[in-house]
C-alpha cells in the first residue's frame, strides 16, 4: 500500500471574478522512501496540490471540491481536525519556498524547533531541546548549541532554510513535502541544501514530495516525476524515462526551452501563447491551445492520464493514437 | 575586434556604514564593487555572473551612475561619466539604457504602454509629437507586441509581456548599450526562452551591446559572447562564455559550474560535484588575500597573503588565482 494516495483531487477558488480551478482532478501516489518530483510553471497547481494535502488552503475562498488523500489509511481531506492535527507536523511535514517569511521573527529558533515536539510528543522541554539540537547539527549548522538560541534574522538565507528543514524533520516524519525549497537560494547554497535533503532522506528513510520548476533539480533528486499544467497532470514517469523518452508534447517543449540542453547560439524553442486561464472551464487538453500538434480530438474531450508502459503515464491522445512520436520531436 | 563602447577602469563602489546613536561615525564600508576593469565591444554580449551579494547589481548601477563611484572610471564612448556634467550625462543616458529584473516593479502602473514608451522620446526630443505614435507602434512590433495593446496598463499583461514592454522602453532611444539586470530570472522557463531569443535577435539586428547580468550560468552561456565571473566585488574569471563555463579554471567558477544541476538524470547522478562549505563572506570585512580562500578547496597559505591579480589563463582568458597551473 502506498504511503500517500491522492485520488481525483480538485481544489477550486471561488472569487468574485469566477471559479479558479487551481487543481483539477489530480491523482498520484507516493511509496515509502520514494522521492516524487512535481514540476510545472507558475500557476500549474503544484503548490496548491501540496497545500491541499496539508490542509493549508484558506477556506473560503478555496474549496476542496472532490478527492481523497489517503495517508496510511487515513483520509487527510475528510478526517476530523483533531486527527489531521495529530498527523500534520508529526508524520507529514512541509518546508516552504521562502525561509524569510516562514519562520516567526519574534521567536528564538529554539522555541520554534521544539514546538512540534512539545505538541506531538510527551516529553519535557529539556529533552525536546536536546532533540532539536541534534537535528540542528544534522542539518549542518556549526556551533549549534549556541546558535539554537538565535533569532531567525541572525541567520543567512541558506542557514534559515536549514533551520526550516530541521524544524520539519525534528519529529522524524514519514513524508516531507518540500515546496520549492531552493528557489530563493543561490546555486552554491542550493547544492548544499539538495545534498542535505538527499542525505537526511537516506538516514531517516522518509518519502519526499519535491515541488520545483527546475528540471535540473528533479533530474538529480527524484525517483519519479510528474509534470503539471493548468491544474492537471500531463505526464508522470520515472526520472530517466521522463528525460529520455518523454511522451507528452508539453514535457518535450519544456525540455527544449531550457538553454542548458541546447547548443549555444541556436534559437531556443519557445512555447507560443500564454499559460491557461484556469478561471474558465477547459473542455479538452489544457495544453492544446499552445501545442504544435493539436487535432480535433485534443479539444473534444479531456484526455485522461493513462499508463503507456509500466510506471509511465501521459495524457496526450495523439501520442497514444500513434499519430505523433513526442520523443523524436 | 570592434571598438570598445564601454570601458571600466578599476571601478570601486563602497557604501559607508555608520554607527552610533546621536553622533554617527563611519565605522567601515561595504565594498560592493572593488576594483573592476572590463570592456564591452560594439555589438558584444557580456555576461556577468555571481552569487547574490557579489556586487553584480551594484556594478550595473555604477555603470549607469545611479550610485556614486568611490574610485575608478566608467568610460562610455570615450567620455568619462564620472566627470560629465548633468547635461552631458543626460545626453549619455540616451546611449545607455537598463532593463530591470522585476517587470512588475519597473513599470509605472498608472501609465499605459503608449505613455511609457512615448515618455523617453519626448524627454529627449527624439521626434516630433506627430511622429511619436508611429515610433511607439514600431517599438511594440519590434519586441513582439501588437500595437493595438498600446492603451493598456501594465497589470493587464503577463510577466513575459511586461518584460517586453521594459525592453521596448530601453530600445526607445536607440541606445548603443543596454544593461540588463537579471531580466529573465523572474520568468517561467517557457517565457524565459522567448525573452532570451528576443534579446539575441535585437543585439544582432541592431548591433547593440548588452551587459547581461544573471545568476543562471546556462542562460548566460547561451546568450553571451564573453562572461565575467564576480566574487565579492571582484572579477575572478573572464573569457569567452562557452569556454569559461565548459572549462572553468578559477576554483570559484569550477564550484559555481558544478553547483548547477544538469537536466539529465544519467549525468546528474554520476558526475562529481564540488559542494562549497559555508556562505560568501561579508563584503564589509572581506578575508585577506584572495576573497575566496576560506571556501576554496585548493587554498594554501600564500592565498591569504595578497589579492591575486587577473592573469592570462588561455586564449583571451584571464583568471585571478595564484595556483592556476598547479590545479589545472
Amino acid at each position: 500500500m502506498p504511503l500517500l494516495k491522492v485520488t481525483d483531487l480538485r481544489t477550486y477558488f471561488h472569487t468574485r471574478n469566477g471559479v479558479y480551478r487551481a487543481v483539477d482532478g489530480v491523482s498520484f501516489s507516493v511509496e515509502r522512501g520514494e522521492t516524487l518530483g512535481i514540476v510545472g510553471e507558475s500557476g500549474s497547481g503544484k503548490s496548491v496540490t501540496c497545500y491541499s494535502i496539508m490542509g493549508l488552503i484558506p477556506q473560503p475562498p478555496g474549496r476542496i471540491e472532490s478527492g481523497t488523500a489517503m495517508f496510511d489509511g487515513i483520509d487527510l481531506l475528510h478526517c476530523t481536525p483533531k486527527v489531521a492535527r495529530s498527523i500534520r507536523g508529526k508524520r507529514v511535514s512541509m518546508i516552504f519556498q521562502d525561509p524569510m517569511t516562514s519562520l516567526n521573527p519574534y521567536l528564538r529558533v529554539s522555541d520554534q524547533l521544539i514546538e512540534p515536539l512539545l505538541i506531538h510528543e510527551d516529553i519535557s522541554k529539556k529533552e525536546a531541546l536536546a532533540k532539536a539540537l541534534e537535528m540542528m547539527e544534522a542539518v549542518g549548522i556549526n556551533d549549534a548549541a549556541r546558535r539554537i538560541h538565535f533569532y531567525p534574522h541572525e541567520f543567512s538565507g541558506g542557514m534559515r532554510q536549514r533551520v526550516m528543514i530541521a524544524m520539519a524533520l525534528v519529529t522524524r516524519p514519514e513524508l516531507l513535502i518540500a515546496d520549492e525549497p531552493t528557489t530563493a537560494l543561490d546555486v552554491t547554497v542550493q547544492a548544499q541544501i539538495l545534498e542535505l535533503i538527499r542525505r537526511l532522506q537516506h538516514e531517516l528513510g522518509m518519502a519526499v514530495i519535491f515541488v520545483t520548476h527546475d528540471l535540473g533539480v528533479v533530474a538529480g533528486l527524484c525517483d519519479n516525476v510528474q509534470v503539471m499544467y493548468g491544474g492537471r497532470i500531463m505526464e508522470t514517469a520515472g526520472a530517466r524515462a521522463l528525460f529520455h523518452s518523454p511522451m507528452h508534447p508539453y514535457t518535450r517543449a519544456l525540455q527544449r526551452s531550457i538553454p542548458a540542453l541546447q547548443p549555444k547560439g541556436v534559437e531556443l524553442f519557445t512555447i507560443p501563447g500564454l499559460p491557461p486561464d484556469v478561471s474558465k472551464a477547459i473542455p479538452g487538453c489544457a495544453f492544446a491551445p499552445r501545442c504544435g500538434f493539436t487535432a480535433d480530438a485534443c479539444t473534444a474531450s479531456r484526455p485522461e492520464l493513462q499508463e503507456a508502459s509500466p510506471g509511465h503515464a501521459h495524457a496526450c491522445v495523439r501520442e497514444r493514437a500513434g499519430e505523433i512520436k513526442v520523443e523524436t520531436l | 575586434m570592434a571598438e570598445n563602447i564601454l570601458e571600466l577602469r578599476d571601478v570601486r563602489t563602497y557604501f559607508p556604514v555608520h554607527s552610533g546613536f546621536l553622533v554617527k561615525r563611519q565605522v567601515g564600508a561595504v565594498r560592493a564593487v572593488d576594483g573592476v576593469t572590463l570592456s564591452v565591444a560594439q555589438g558584444e554580449v557580456l555576461g556577468l555572473v555571481g552569487e547574490s551579494g557579489c556586487g553584480k547589481s551594484t556594478l550595473a548601477r555604477t555603470i549607469l551612475q545611479l550610485v556614486p563611484t568611490t574610485g575608478g572610471a566608467v568610460i562610455l564612448n570615450g567620455r568619462n561619466l564620472g566627470e560629465a556634467t548633468r547635461a552631458q550625462m543626460l545626453a549619455c543616458r540616451r546611449n545607455l539604457q537598463m532593463i530591470f529584473q522585476d517587470p512588475y516593479a519597473s513599470l509605472n502602473p498608472r501609465m499605459t504602454v503608449h505613455a511609457t514608451l512615448a515618455e523617453p522620446l519626448i524627454v529627449h526630443g527624439i521626434c516630433r509629437p506627430s511622429e511619436v505614435q508611429g515610433r511607439v507602434d514600431e517599438l511594440m512590433e519590434r519586441v513582439g507586441l501588437a500595437p493595438r495593446f498600446a492603451q493598456k496598463y501594465p497589470h493587464e499583461f503577463s510577466g513575459g509581456q511586461r518584460q517586453r514592454i521594459a525592453i521596448a522602453r530601453a530600445l526607445a532611444l536607440r541606445p548603443k548599450i543596454i544593461i540588463a539586470d537579471e531580466p529573465v530570472s523572474a520568468l517561467d522557463v517557457s517565457i524565459q526562452a522567448q525573452i532570451l531569443n528576443l534579446l539575441s535577435q535585437l543585439c544582432r539586428g541592431m548591433n547593440l551591446s548588452l551587459v547581461f547580468i544573471a545568476h543562471d550560468l546556462s542562460v548566460v552561456r547561451h546568450i553571451s559572447d564573453r562572461v565575467a565571473v564576480m566574487y565579492l566585488g571582484k572579477i575572478v574569471e573572464l573569457g569567452p562564455a562557452a569556454d569559461v563555463i565548459d572549462r572553468p579554471r578559477h576554483p570559484y567558477t569550477r564550484a559555481l559550474v558544478s553547483a548547477i544541476p544538469v537536466p539529465d538524470p544519467d549525468i546528474e547522478r554520476t558526475r562529481q560535484r564540488i559542494v562549497l562549505a559555508g556562505d560568501p563572506p561579508s563584503p564589509m570585512n572581506p578575508p585577506a588575500g584572495c576573497a575566496f580562500h576560506p571556501r576554496c578547496p585548493f587554498a594554501i597559505e600564500n592565498c591569504s597573503r595578497a589579492v591575486p591579480p587577473l592573469i592570462p589563463a588561455g586564449p583571451s582568458r584571464e583568471a585571478a588565482c595564484i595556483r592556476l597551473d598547479e590545479i589545472a
